[in-house]
């Protein structure tokens, strides 16, 4: 059997994917399941179907507290990591400079530590100047987190931009305010857009930081964490994670559709160019 | 024109010579003002505190205060108890295994995306990291629910009639945290493994068959080797963050589960020792850093030896 390019493809390398997705999909796929579940526990065979778990949701002021937190947390996040992010992705794809390696490494440098560690830093230098712990420290903690995350995007986004619609831009008398606003930005919107939800995304999300540095006010995993302990409350939390699971799914792809377009128009404008 | 334009040029200032051009307007210059903010952020708030982590480890703690004289009793500490010993080893065990484990499982699909994925790679892309974006915490719920005494796995083996009683083995043991870590990492293997494998020239596969190389040879001698940065890397991003997980081994770990990350909590809640918890960070980063570096130059040198 061969596939393109003439590299062999075997048999048994669909079925091996397809028992892959099953096991990546699982356990998302169960939380759902369960949460319409007429029963308070997790077993097959299913007991009926209900929506009650859900309609508990909306009664519960701690969980709406914890979903405000989370919000505010979430949009202050995604709004700093994509300015930041901005700065740093033009920075190194725009200019060369010294030091640029060792910069772009401390900014990724999350994606590669426990982040146990850098939450328990964060956590003493916040204790030791005295700072009360709140969602401000969340926020500032939870940025260094989805930096890496909204570099990337941004890089790629940045990466496929033509400097010499700038330059022409400049040349022809516009303001460098200007050329950003009516040459740039609407290049690199997408990617901006792009960084917006998947760093809301990875908030919405984030467990380790928000328990460390939340203080009184939990964010939605931090309140999850404390309900877990109560068997009694585990049909609530599976209905409120099957929200949030619903809610990220959305969130990444509508991202991706924005990315995907952005890059067909991109590749279109450049056949058109050639 | 050609004249007007000619005298245009001369009536502009020559070039300065090289070392008069102003630094602040050099290329270096701009770039690393546009960085500027990212960086300070990024050294205020993630390699002072570092740093500050590392300072504490040499200090010692008495209640409130802190002693600011140099000392490496914590280390003795952390390195000498039994239970830290523990701890530590079977975090940089399960860290490895998890990795090991995580690569090896995800290389296939790697290939498989990068080979036949066709016109659909960014769509199969998608569909892969898709479960891991959704949040952490609830994956890790969802596989108590799954492998629980009472949970999905029995009940499902016991109704289908395969065993006749649950088993108790499934939860609460390092099994459980290095299935549930293997799953919340795979996205993370398969895209450094899948952007290598795209960089492999297709045509020096075909050679290697065409110059008689089977199926295996020319994987062998061919594609690992060019795939094998993507691979160190995946190998690095997984294997490093695991080995200080904390909700996992918390939630599906057990007593036999529990890893490093639990004492380094504890000393800054209940045990409120600073000094001895940042000599636990350290030291874990330090051993976990190293064992990565050698697993990276085990990797090459056996890929070295199947060429």
């Amino acid at each position: 059997m061969s596939g393109r390019h003439g590299i062999p493809k075997s048999r048994w390398l669909p079925a091996y994917v397809a028992i892959y997705l099953a096991f990546l999909y699982l356990p998302i796929l169960l939380l759902p399941i369960f949460s319409f579940n007429n029963a308070a526990t997790t077993t097959f065979p299913l007991a009926g179907f209900t929506t009650k778990w859900y309609a508990s949701l909306w009664h519960n002021t701690a969980l709406l507290e914890a979903a405000r937190n989370s919000m505010i947390v979430g949009v202050s996040v995604a709004i700093l990591s994509t300015v930041l992010g901005i700065c740093a992705a033009r920075a190194i794809t725009r200019y060369r400079f010294r030091g640029q390696r060792a910069a772009t490494g401390l900014i990724m440098a999350p994606l590669f530590l426990p982040e146990i560690i850098f939450a328990v830093s964060l956590l003493m230098i916040i204790l030791q100047l005295g700072v009360e712990l709140s969602l401000v420290t969340v926020i500032l903690g939870q940025v260094i987190f989805c930096l890496p995350y909204a570099m990337s995007v941004l890089i790629s986004g940045f990466g496929g931009f033509d400097r010499s619609l700038e330059e022409a831009s400049l040349d022809l008398g516009e303001t460098p305010i200007g050329t950003f606003r009516r040459v740039t930005l609407p290049v690199v919107a997408p990617a901006l857009v792009s960084s917006l939800l998947v760093s809301f995304t990875v908030s919405l999300d984030e467990f380790i930081l928000a328990f460390f540095l939340s203080g009184t006010e939990p964010t939605l995993p931090v309140y999850i964490w404390g309900q877990l302990r109560f068997a009694a409350k585990l049909p609530g939390v599976l209905a409120l994670g099957s929200v949030m699971i619903l809610i990220s799914i959305l969130l990444l792809t509508l991202s991706e559709i924005i990315r995907r377009r952005a890059e067909h128009r991109l590749r279109a404008q450049g056949a058109l160019h050639a | 024109m050609a004249v007007l334009s000619g005298t245009e040029v001369e009536q502009r200032p020559a070039y300065p010579p090289k070392n008069r051009v102003r630094w602040t307007a050099s290329e270096e210059a701009s770039g690393l003002a546009l960085i500027s903010p990212t960086l300070l952020y990024a050294v205020a708030l993630l390699f002072l505190p570092i740093l500050i982590v590392v300072a504490y480890s040499f200090w010692t703690q008495d209640y409130l205060t802190i002693d600011r004289t140099f000392t490496l009793q914590n280390y003795r500490t952390a390195l000498g108890e039994p239970i830290y010993q523990d701890l530590l080893l079977r975090s940089l065990a399960i860290s490895l295994v998890v990795s090991v484990v995580t690569v090896t499982v995800s290389y296939p699909i790697a290939w498989f995306i990068s080979f036949h994925g066709g016109v659909h790679k960014n769509l199969w892309l998608f569909l892969i990291t898709v479960p891991c974006w959704t949040s952490y915490l609830l994956r890790v719920m969802s596989w108590k629910v799954i492998l629980g005494y009472g949970g999905v796995m029995n009940t499902g083996l016991l109704s289908i009639g395969i065993i006749d009683k649950p088993l108790t083995s499934l939860l609460y043991n390092s099994n459980a945290v290095v299935i549930t870590l293997v799953h919340s990492w795979a996205a993370f293997a398969i895209l450094p493994i899948f952007v290598s494998l795209e960089k492999v020239d297709r045509s020096l596969i075909e050679a290697a068959h065409d110059l008689g190389d089977n199926k295996l040879m020319s994987f062998l001698r061919v594609t690992l080797p060019l795939s094998l940065p993507g691979v160190i890397s995946a190998f690095l991003i997984v294997m490093i963050p695991t080995v200080g997980d904390y909700v996992t081994p918390k939630l599906v770990g057990g007593k036999d589960g529990v890893m490093i990350a639990t004492a380094i909590q504890a000393q800054f809640g209940k045990g409120a020792n600073w000094p001895l918890g940042a000599a636990l960070s350290v030291t874990t980063m330090v051993i976990v850093s190293a064992m990565a570096g050698l697993a990276v130059l085990a990797l090459k040198l056996l890929v070295r030896m199947a060429k």
